[in-house]
């Protein structure tokens, strides 16, 4: 293995224990919306910094290899992917961090009748078997399974694009829940705007894998 | 630090070289720790391939060489009268710009320096030149034929050959003087991914004039311009941030 390749391979290897770390603090932030455990949601608050010190450290590796090897051709893309990657999963992270927010700062939980019908958990399981997936696509360079969130992914806007309607029928049949029905819809929006990061993610490991640009083309197909 | 002893594996202390009035090396001060790839960067006549060879006092060849200040190599000043250059270059091995094999066999070449200080037993001869063409990535390619002339090599494996017999007589140190320059770009990754290797037994120099390869194979970088040492740090550093200018415009392309 040259020189290069042990760097990027370590550079994979940080951008997976990110990934894994996204995963975990979508789980945790899950976890303390379902029960209102405002101790969860601390962690999660706790680990973000941890996330974002990920993003400095992969952010300034990337800096090195260009600077240090000139990579080119698939090596560079692979370089230019992984930028990308990193921002995309600090920002899915600061999704999760803001939902545990939520949590601390609203620690009383909305009806279950108005959280079973938004269907904001099942929209959870779908982000966390997204990013499941993507980081199983990046470990293996599967573009095929890359692309396969793109499915996920539009089951996610079809929930929030009825979320609306349906908070607004609860509100005007209570409007007391109104601040709570707010931050439910909010909620709502960070996990629709994290499966946008999760499909920017995979258009980016395809670009570096097969050399096709995604961006701002339709949803490709299976 | 005490005058006359140092406690790095290389070190420069207020050095000034001359060839006869001109001064070429000014003021440098360096200290090197052992087991690391340092290379010198800097356009031509710049003085770094100068610095190189005070380590193991090729210099001496130069007529009008003189030099001011203290070099030490494994903390000893290798300057004084007592100093016995055929034991300081038993220490500090070299490599040059051209690959420059004797033109004998492969095996004869590995084993020269070995002959030469009057080793004829041949168990020690083979295992050296077995140890020495492995470490330098050449032993699978020429093991079939060691009785093969050196000058049938191609010009990357002669290159590799000279480094196998610089390996021979166990150096501590290897200064490497534009090692990759002749070479193709496959033979240079080749020296290069060698170089990346060696650093775990020895101690390296390399004067180059490709920064990449600068950038790709050492720990530290030290820029030289005008005989001057401009800044030495970290090639992390020094190609993401230098501290000076003229070493941003220097690895930028925009002087030199």
């Amino acid at each position: 293995m040259t020189h290069l390749e042990e760097e990027l391979e370590q550079l994979m290897e940080a951008v997976v224990s990110m990934t894994k770390m996204t995963i975990s603090q979508m789980q945790k932030a899950k976890e303390a919306y379902l029960t209102m455990d405002v101790d969860i949601a601390e962690e999660v608050v706790h680990n973000e910094a941890r996330i974002n010190a990920m993003e400095l450290s992969i952010d300034r590796d990337c800096e090195n290899i260009f600077a240090l090897f000139n990579p080119v051709a698939s090596d560079l893309r692979l370089v230019m992917a992984v930028l990308k990657i990193i921002a995309d999963l600090e920002r899915i992270g600061d999704y999760a961090h803001g939902i545990a927010n939520y949590v601390i700062e609203e620690n009383d939980r909305i009806s279950e009748d108005l959280l079973d019908k938004t269907q904001v958990f099942k929209m959870f399981d779908v982000v966390i078997s997204m990013l499941e997936d993507i980081k199983i696509a990046i470990v293996e360079e599967d573009t095929k399974l890359a692309r396969k969130v793109y499915q996920k992914d539009s089951k996610l806007n079809k929930i929030n694009k009825n979320a609306s309607e349906i908070i607004t029928e609860f509100i005007k049949s209570d409007p007391e829940i109104t601040r709570k029905a707010l931050y439910l819809f909010s909620v709502i929006r960070k996990l629709e705007r994290a499966g946008d990061h999760i499909k920017n993610i995979a258009e980016d490991l395809i670009f570096y894998v097969e050399v096709v640009v995604l961006r701002h083309k339709r949803a490709p197909e299976n | 630090m005490k005058k006359g002893k140092s406690n790095y594996e290389l070190e420069t202390r207020d050095v000034n070289v001359y060839y006869g009035t001109n001064k070429v090396l000014s003021n440098i001060n360096m200290q090197i720790e052992a087991n690391t790839v340092t290379a010198f960067i800097g356009p031509s006549g710049c003085g770094k391939s100068t610095y190189l060879r005070l380590f193991n006092r090729m210099n001496d060849y130069i007529s009008d060489f003189r030099k001011e200040g203290e070099i030490y190599v494994e903390g000893k000043e290798i300057y004084k009268k007592k100093t016995k250059i055929e034991e300081l270059r038993k220490k500090v091995g070299m490599v040059f710009q051209k690959p420059s094999p004797f033109p004998k066999s492969i095996y004869e070449n590995v084993v020269y320096g070995l002959r030469i200080q009057g080793i004829t037993n041949k168990g020690i001869l083979d295992n050296a030149a077995r140890t020495s063409l492995k470490q330098a990535a050449l032993w699978e390619e020429v093991k079939a034929d060691l009785n093969k002339s050196a000058l049938a090599l191609s010009g990357g494996q002669q290159q590799r050959l000279c480094i196998a017999r610089a390996l021979a007589v166990e150096p501590s140190i290897l200064l490497m003087d534009e090692p990759a320059s002749a070479l193709d770009p496959i033979s240079t990754a080749k020296i290069e991914e060698l170089i990346h290797e060696l650093k775990q037994k020895y101690t390296i120099l390399i004067v180059t004039h490709n920064m990449q390869q600068a950038g790709r194979v050492s720990d530290k970088t030290g820029f030289f311009y005008m005989g001057e040492l401009i800044e030495f740090g970290p090639t992390k550093q020094i190609f993401t941030n230098p501290k000076q200018k003229q070493t941003e415009n220097y690895i930028s392309g925009k002087f030199g």
